[in-house]
């Protein structure tokens, strides 16, 4: 790895592009109080970020990025529309992978702005990629968007698309859940006894818990009305996985998804959508032809990202991590800004890595 | 210099291993006074015993400052990242078995596997306004367990000790802890998820693979497993 000073002096270098770009300066602490990202993300964080704690103010993490901050800072007393870029250390803990690294600098650029989101995507895009020069690098993009609308348009019960949506970002128990609705694997057993009991509760084991018998009450009752339901279609499963394996170039998945819209009117807004990106894209000089888009992208990295995804990765290295990543994440300015909301969308440089490819080519 | 053999210092580990080592000809034994820490090797040339808490067993194996050690895979899996580059199992020792496991309250009739215990942690977030709270002391197999699965929604707090009685106590509502038998469980009003088995452990021999060694631990080592019937 390039030593540390001129990491730094290539973090200062892109900060200071993204900076000629209208962007204000943001500083942020390294510890950065655990509740908000533990609320955010679940357990799953705590095996991807260091936490420590003292008696006094409890829980503290590392920051493990700086989208959270900056999040929070725009929506205590930032004024719209904002633009943010911030140079830092960010902490992962790497506890399967010995060549990761652990520590390592983030160059960052986000924009909050309600005017125009589609244009907005393509800016970050385009700052993004100019910021990284002449690196040999493949861009994938995808659009976790595309996907929340497919299955908030699927015929069936409003239960269970909040239960597939919830884990769009789970890709293994989005494909339990849509196995089950659709009645390709089987009702288990004990499910089946359950629901058949003339009284569930016969085996008298005493209450213990904060969860209480109307909980469980209620949950056998949804258990009742969801056996009820009728599954999901074959011919709906079918679009879905049709729609989840799209992996093309951007003009033929455009394409692909078009055709697939026609059998699916859900996601005829979010490929719309699709399409006015490519052309804003296209109107910042960006070579549409040669983006990747793969419908399924994004769908492992942390849940905050619910729209426009990319990530910039060095050819034939699949060894390193990406060197850009960026995306959307209006909801988490929902989540985060307790009532109030702003479209963003932001990116980050890794500049140890993008030095590290310039030193190898 | 000779080769270091950690074996857990007290109880019932401890007399098995002895007894399992003992029935293949090496003998060790705890020496001087029963407070003190120290122990011999007999049948074998070269061996120096040292005398550990099971818990600390794993990480001397991984700093190397051990070549040879008897704990549980469970205590190896949890504490070491990238257990299998660090330690080879040698020998199953067919005692000390027990089962990783996520029980949940016997009363949630509800919940029999981790897709129904991910629905139900969901509506209790949503209920309580906080995640559920899986009580256990190994944090990273149960985290992987549960992420590997896609369950959501839930937290693990810590408990070093009288897991099984968290529930009762409100302090967690499911726990995820080591069982033998599952008295413990069934005597707490706890229940095990039908698929909730994480890992099945056992005593096991391990060897370090990091542990810096000259020509003569080496013969040493592959004596002693020649001795042993392992390798």
């Amino acid at each position: 790895m390039p030593e540390k000073a001129r990491v730094r002096a290539e973090a200062a270098r892109l900060r200071a592009l993204f900076e000629a770009e209208g962007a204000q300066g943001f500083e942020t602490s390294i510890l950065q109080p655990a509740e908000v990202l533990l609320d955010l993300y679940g357990e799953d964080i705590r095996a991807r970020a260091y936490v420590t704690s003292d008696a006094l103010r409890g829980e503290q993490m590392l920051r493990p990025d700086f989208t959270v901050p900056v999040v929070q800072a725009h929506m205590a007393y930032g004024a719209e529309p904002a633009r943010y870029t911030y140079a830092g250390e960010v902490f992962r803990r790497q506890e399967d992978d010995p060549d990761r690294e652990n520590e390592f600098m983030q160059v960052g650029y986000e924009v909050f702005d309600r005017e125009n989101p589609i244009d907005s995507d393509a800016e970050v895009f385009s700052v993004i990629q100019s910021a990284l020069g002449g690196a040999r690098l493949r861009a994938a993009t995808g659009d976790i968007g595309i996907l929340m609308a497919a299955v908030a348009g699927l015929q069936t019960t409003d239960a269970r698309k909040k239960a597939l949506r919830r884990h769009i970002w789970h890709p293994r128990r989005f494909r339990a859940l849509l196995d089950r609705y659709s009645g390709r694997s089987p009702v288990p057993a004990a499910r089946k006894a359950l629901l058949a009991a003339a009284d569930p509760f016969a085996g008298g084991a005493p209450e213990i818990g904060l969860r209480s018998r109307a909980e469980v009450e209620a949950r056998i009752e949804a258990l009742k009305a969801d056996a009820a339901a009728a599954p999901i279609s074959e011919r709906e499963v079918k679009l879905l996985d049709a729609l989840l394996q799209v992996r093309e170039t951007l003009p033929n998945a455009l394409e692909h998804l078009r055709d697939i819209a026609v059998d699916m009117p859900a996601i005829g807004k979010a490929v719309d959508r699709l399409a006015r990106r490519m052309k804003a894209l296209e109107k910042r000089g960006i070579d549409v032809a040669a983006l990747d888009f793969e419908a399924s992208y994004g769908r492992t990295s942390m849940e905050y990202y619910d729209g426009f995804v990319f990530g910039f990765y060095a050819e034939g290295r699949p060894d390193l991590p990406a060197v850009a990543t960026g995306g959307r994440y209006d909801a988490l300015t929902r989540v985060l800004g307790q009532g109030r909301e702003i479209p963003a969308v932001g990116g980050v440089v890794r500049p140890g890595l993008l030095l590290q490819l310039e030193a190898g080519q | 210099m000779s080769v270091k053999l950690g074996v857990p210092s007290k109880g019932r580990l401890m007399e098995k291993t002895f007894e399992w080592f003992g029935a293949r000809g090496v003998t060790l034994s705890r020496t001087g006074s029963d407070r003190e820490y120290a122990g011999r090797v007999e049948g074998v040339e070269g061996v120096e015993l040292v005398l550990l808490s099971a818990g600390e067993i794993p990480r001397e194996l991984a700093a190397g400052r051990i070549h040879l050690g008897v704990t549980g895979t469970d205590l190896v899996r949890e504490k070491l990242g990238q257990w299998d580059q660090v330690v080879e199992p040698l020998a199953e020792l067919g005692f000390g078995h027990a089962d990783l496991i996520i029980a949940v309250p016997a009363c949630w009739v509800d919940v029999d596997t981790l897709d129904d215990l991910d629905a139900a942690a969901t509506a209790f977030r949503e209920r309580h306004g906080f995640r559920m709270r899986v009580a256990t002391k190994y944090h990273r197999l149960v985290r992987e367990f549960l992420r590997d699965h896609g369950v959501a929604d839930y937290q693990l707090v810590d408990s070093q000790g009288a897991t099984e009685g968290t529930v009762k106590n409100e302090t967690a509502e499911a726990v995820a802890d080591i069982t033998s038998t599952g008295d413990t469980l069934r005597a707490n009003h706890l229940k095990i998820l039908s698929d909730g088995l994480v890992l099945k452990s056992q005593a096991t021999l391990f060897r370090s693979r990091v542990a810096p060694m000259d020509a003569g631990e080496r013969d040493t080592i592959k004596q002693l497993c020649r001795i042993l019937r392992v390798d």
